[in-house]
């Protein structure tokens, strides 16, 4: 790491590596996604507005499950949300760190805002303090290549179905790139304990229905590390 | 199937909505309280790792779940000595294969 400002050329490189391990994750999700619109009765079009409109793999595959099996519209419409709620969690954390940036950017940077775009920003701005054009570049070199790939894989998947083979454990190699993130972010004891409790409530929870597990699990660590925090200090 | 597009239309808008919440107001952040600032700053750890213990409990069909639980603790110790992603992964994904190979 140099000790000169941040340039936006070397945060959009930065970026893009961050980003290459985890689009091994997304682009089978992708297939899988498009692959099962399809196979619910979806036209392309359709599974091609999903991507575009909500961006958002988990939702789209839980409402294209319960719209395939004929659910009422208000039963897919809440899943969905709720699958999404974790977002204003992600909102929240960023919001400090882009208060400067103009409102159009700030409204580009929601439109894009996923899980890895909010896990490997959040981490990097934490230890850095890079220039507020790096920090917005590091975001979009994470986030657009995965929307283009997200696009991209869901449309391939609705037209071949899903190729990905089973016995690769790419899943598992996506879960090691974010706890490669997430150990960087144990700073302090408090936040020890903040993804301690997170993470056993967040498996032990693991069957609540509409990915629930994730959201309990975090305001479950998130109350754990704010009181330790206040009760021992740091 | 105008229920896919009604679908599209509101959970676009309320994911919008959702990721936009604290974004789009943040030139409001300024001066947040203490309580509200120990809130925010456990919300990376918290839900990075509820995002990494939901992956690992999930059976995702072609590991185990101790061979995971196992793999991904050595993960994390390379990690935090050598702050080396590549080699996590190599490792990680070695160790998860050669642990389900033998149990």
């Amino acid at each position: 790491m140099s000790e000169s400002p941040t340039t936006v050329r070397s945060a959009v490189r930065d970026g893009i590596v961050a980003m290459a391990p985890l689009a091994l994750g997304v682009a089978p999700f992708g297939l899988v996604v498009g692959a099962t619109a399809s196979e619910e009765g979806l036209s392309a079009l359709q599974a091609a507005g999903l991507s575009l409109g909500v961006f958002a793999g988990a939702s789209q595959l839980a409402a294209i499950d319960l719209l395939g099996s004929g659910a009422p519209l208000l039963v897919v419409i809440a899943t969905a949300l709720v699958i999404n709620l974790r977002m204003v969690m992600y909102s929240a954390s960023l919001a400090p760190h882009v208060r400067e940036l103009p409102r159009r950017r700030r409204l580009a940077m929601s439109y894009l805002l996923v899980d890895q775009a909010y896990a490997l920003s959040i981490v990097r701005w934490e230890q850095r303090d890079d220039p507020l054009s790096a920090r917005f570049a590091f975001y979009l070199a994470v986030a657009v290549p995965l929307w283009t790939i997200w696009q991209t894989t869901t449309l391939v998947g609705v037209a071949v179905g899903n190729q990905v083979p089973e016995d690769i454990p790419l899943s598992f190699t996506v879960s090691l790139v974010f706890l490669a993130v997430l150990v960087p972010s144990l700073t302090d004891r408090p936040r020890v304990v903040a993804a301690l409790v997170a993470g056993g409530v967040a498996m032990a929870a693991q069957g609540l229905p509409a990915d629930l597990a994730l959201i309990v699990g975090a305001l479950c660590g998130i109350g754990a590390g704010a009181w330790c925090e206040a009760r021992f200090g740091r | 199937m105008s229920r896919v597009w009604l679908v599209v239309a509101v959970v676009g808008l309320g994911t919008l909505a959702a990721r936009g919440s604290f974004l789009l107001v943040a030139e409001r952040s300024q001066g947040v309280s203490r309580r509200v600032e120990r809130v925010l700053r456990m919300i990376p750890p918290a839900a990075l790792a509820a995002i990494v213990g939901l992956q690992l409990a999930d059976p995702d069909g072609s590991t185990g779940l101790v061979a995971r639980l196992v793999a991904a603790g050595v993960a994390t110790v390379i990690t935090w000595r050598w702050a080396n992603l590549a080699l996590a992964l190599v490792v990680g994904v070695g160790v998860v294969i050669a642990l389900d190979a033998v149990i």
